[in-house]
């Protein structure tokens, strides 16, 4: 008789705790359905270069895959930092996503161009087999090619250093940083 | 003027947003293709199956869909496929797995657990004995009854 007295309580905080749960929740968040599988293979061309490349292109790794486009404002403002990031010796590979290549080159020309090449995606056929919803989008590469991790919007130091650093060596000096990449190249 | 404003208002590029027509070479195919572009979700906006959604990622993926159906794909290798880019997610009718478990059988558990509940609820009641009358109450109401009786 007095354990079923607690019975509402206990029911009352088993469901207190799963609505405090909820709260944390993100819905907008989606699961990264490529997360440890290899980035798939693409054949499209350089942004700038415009000859033809594949996912044997995308060297050095570990590096940053970051979708990108004109047409998305947040990407303009996450581009300081990946100008920055570049500047540590991360290496960025861009994923110009169903952009117009023509402004996509004069985003670069203007506002400094943070990565090593840029996938040029103009159908979004790349970012449709990575996953990709939107943009901005960074994915970390593995040295393997494997898809380590996905960052979803504005990458910022912050995201970063949570997320993202402990598979780079940005804590150590640039030169020591490209020093570790000869060894695994 | 309003001839003017109607026109104007057919060139707008949202009223023929989600006007497209794909040519199915069978009416079977067509149907697939209304059937599984209600099932798979717009991974943007979430709320939306990609039949009705506007958003950029969900034409791709009517595309998609559209080019698989005629390239002659079963529905279970097209849903394969956009599973494996976007997740059990991109699906209303997620597959039955260790993950979603709870929200297949969560409905079945809690409905058993009500039926449980309302059946102990009841029985309770059946068993109770009738609370008899002690013999001040009979000689009370008795009166009461005489007093009303003609």
């Amino acid at each position: 008789m007095q354990v079923k007295r607690f019975i509402p309580l206990v029911v009352f905080a088993l469901l207190a705790l799963l609505l405090f749960k909820g709260l944390s929740i993100d819905p907008t968040a989606l699961p990264a359905a490529r997360l440890g599988q290899p980035f798939p293979d693409f054949t499209q061309p350089e942004l700038l270069t415009e000859e033809m490349i594949g996912v044997s292109a995308l060297q050095p790794r570990p590096a940053l895959v970051n979708v990108w486009a004109t047409w998305c404002y947040s990407c303009r403002v996450e581009h300081p930092y990946l100008l920055a990031l570049a500047e540590r010796g991360v290496p960025i590979y861009g994923l110009n996503y169903k952009d117009d290549s023509a402004k996509a080159r004069q985003w670069l020309s203007e506002l400094g161009d943070p990565y090593r090449l840029n996938i040029a995606d103009h159908d979004g056929t790349v970012g449709l087999d990575l996953g990709v919803y939107g943009a901005p989008e960074t994915y970390v590469l593995g040295a393997d090619g494997v898809i380590l991790h996905r960052h979803v919007g504005v990458l910022d130091e912050a995201v970063f250093e949570r997320d993202i650093s402990q598979w780079f060596t940005t804590g150590r000096s640039v030169s020591q940083v490209t020093a570790s990449e000869g060894g695994e190249g | 003027m309003k001839r003017l404003l109607c026109t104007l208002m057919l060139l707008s590029s949202s009223a023929w947003a989600l006007i497209e027509t794909y040519e199915f070479s069978s009416p079977a195919l067509a149907s697939r293709y209304h059937l599984l572009s209600q099932e798979l979700r717009c991974p943007k906006c979430q709320n939306q199956n990609i039949a009705d959604s506007n958003a950029p990622i969900a034409r791709d993926l009517r595309v998609v869909l559209y080019e698989q159906l005629e390239a002659g794909q079963s529905d279970a290798q097209i849903l394969d496929f956009m599973v494996a880019r976007y997740g059990q997610f991109v699906r209303y009718r997620p597959e039955l797995d260790r993950q979603t478990a709870l929200l297949w059988w969560s409905p079945l558990l809690l409905m058993v657990l009500g039926g449980v509940g309302v059946a102990r609820h009841f029985r309770k009641k059946e068993h109770q004995p009738e609370p008899g009358l002690t013999a001040a109450e009979r000689e009370h109401v008795n009166r009461l009854l005489q007093d009303r009786l003609p």
